[in-house]
């Protein structure tokens, strides 16, 4: 069995440096890996590339990267929840990809599966399309759109094993699955860190062979967007 | 007189059918939720991952990590499913899903819409709306007719920055239910209660087109 497990946070991303590209799980605040994007905050690396769906709020998630400037360019499909990136983004400070949310996720799996490129409708005919190889298909037009190339994939697991084996809880799923696939280097921080032989082979929703480094997460405070609730 | 958000809502609503998958997007889409009658079972998409969406939780059960499109807190409901986001527009690429509802700043009289970004101003993304606006075979847009000034947000072609073109086949505004023609046009279906075909006349730039006696909607 090979062993995947490193010691934590700082371990897992102590290559991470000025200038790497790299992938964070998550949708909102939702599932995203709190422990390395603290460490790579106390790291203080820069020029980073981040490849995510959103940029966190202002005082959490990625919004903690963003405030210490130390994100030179930001791939995601959604914005709006932090002012702080909404100003570096209207001043020029910090050069922004606005993608769609499907060619996103798709672009990671495309890169987990091996394929170069994928074509997708999403897009067509908007400012996304430009510069883009267009090809149609039974009438109808199609974007070709390339598969990421990151050189680490950070994500968030609820369960995982030593062999790197990784089961994600309810909508925290959301893009870790197709990021865990997607990095030259996958690192997993998990809730629960088992032993190899515990979780059910059937119910693995990443494979090990794609995790690279995984460790058990501490202090996750889980924080909600927006709370929205009933009465009884 | 012109309808409220709700009640735009619930004029949407009347267009499920029984058996149909639905995404609902951000603000009036999400209203649409309320209005489903109980004679009929759908299954809400969310494009985070999730079939199946249910109602907001009780106070105290609220889970991190079960969320919609919106980021609000929300349940599962029996028979719910939950997948990464890939399969998520896999499935709406796939035309799985049977409608989606969003909104739109402005739309054009061949069916174009615009409403991810203001230049200079607002930019917060097209999130999944250019994949959805792409492959839905059946869209319906919940908007705003027209702006304070009474300016048309209906037009010949849209001055934003598009989200997807000739798309749009259906429109619900505060003032009227309005159909896309396939050749172009917006042709007038149904008119919100006390308000005059003079007035959607006026307050339609794009090409209005006016046949016969043009009914009021019913709401209840």
């Amino acid at each position: 069995m090979i062993n995947k497990v490193v010691s934590g946070a700082e371990e897992a991303i102590r290559d991470i440096s000025d200038g790497s590209t790299i992938m964070l799980g998550g949708f909102g605040l939702c599932g995203i890996p709190e422990n390395c994007i603290n460490a790579l905050v106390s790291k203080k690396v820069s020029d980073l590339t981040c490849i995510s769906n959103n940029a966190g709020v202002d005082d959490f998630g990625i919004g903690l990267m963003l405030k210490q400037r130390q994100v030179k360019k930001m791939i995601s499909s959604y914005v709006g929840e932090n002012a702080e990136f909404e100003r570096q983004l209207l001043s020029g400070e910090l050069e922004v990809e606005l993608i769609p949310q499907g060619t996103l996720a798709t672009r990671c799996l495309a890169a987990g599966y091996g394929m170069p490129a994928i074509f997708t409708p999403a897009g067509v005919g908007t400012e996304v399309a430009e510069g883009k190889e267009i090809r149609n298909f039974n009438g109808k037009d199609y974007l070709m759109e390339f598969a990421f190339d990151a050189d680490f994939a950070i994500v968030k697991a609820w369960k995982g094993d030593t062999a790197g084996n990784l089961i994600f809880r309810s909508t925290s799923r959301n893009f870790n699955p197709v990021m865990a696939m997607a990095g030259k280097i996958t690192i997993a921080e998990v809730e629960e860190l088992v032993e190899a032989g515990t979780l059910d082979p059937d119910y693995i929703h990443t494979p090990g062979i794609y995790v690279h480094r995984i460790f058990q997460g501490k202090n996750y405070e889980k924080r909600i967007e927006q709370r929205t609730v009933r009465k009884r | 007189m012109s309808l409220s958000k709700e009640q735009i809502a619930q004029r949407i609503a009347k267009e499920i059918k029984d058996g149909y998958y639905v995404n609902l997007g951000i603000g009036i889409p999400t209203l649409v939720a309320n209005y489903i009658p109980d004679n009929i079972n759908i299954v809400l998409q969310s494009e985070n991952g999730l079939l199946g969406m249910g109602p907001f939780p009780f106070e105290g059960e609220e889970d991190a990590d079960l969320i919609n499109a919106g980021k609000q807190t929300i349940t599962t409901l029996p028979g719910s499913s939950i997948f990464d986001s890939a399969m998520s527009f896999g499935m709406i690429r796939a035309q799985k899903v049977d409608l989606t509802i969003l909104g739109a700043m402005e739309v054009s009289e061949n069916g174009d819409i615009a409403n991810w970004k203001i230049p200079g101003k607002m930019v917060k993304g097209m999130g999944g709306a250019m994949d959805l606006v792409a492959s839905a075979k059946n869209i319906i847009v919940a908007m705003q007719h027209i702006n304070k000034a009474g300016e048309s947000k209906l037009l010949p072609a849209c001055t934003l920055p598009l989200t997807g073109v000739k798309c749009i086949k259906k429109v619900v505004t505060e003032l009227a239910v309005l159909d896309i023609l396939p050749e172009g046009g917006f042709k007038l279906l149904e008119i919100a209660p006390g308000v005059s075909v003079d007035f959607i006349r006026q307050s339609t730039l794009g090409k209005l087109i006016v046949e016969g006696e043009i009914p009021e909607m019913k709401l209840d």
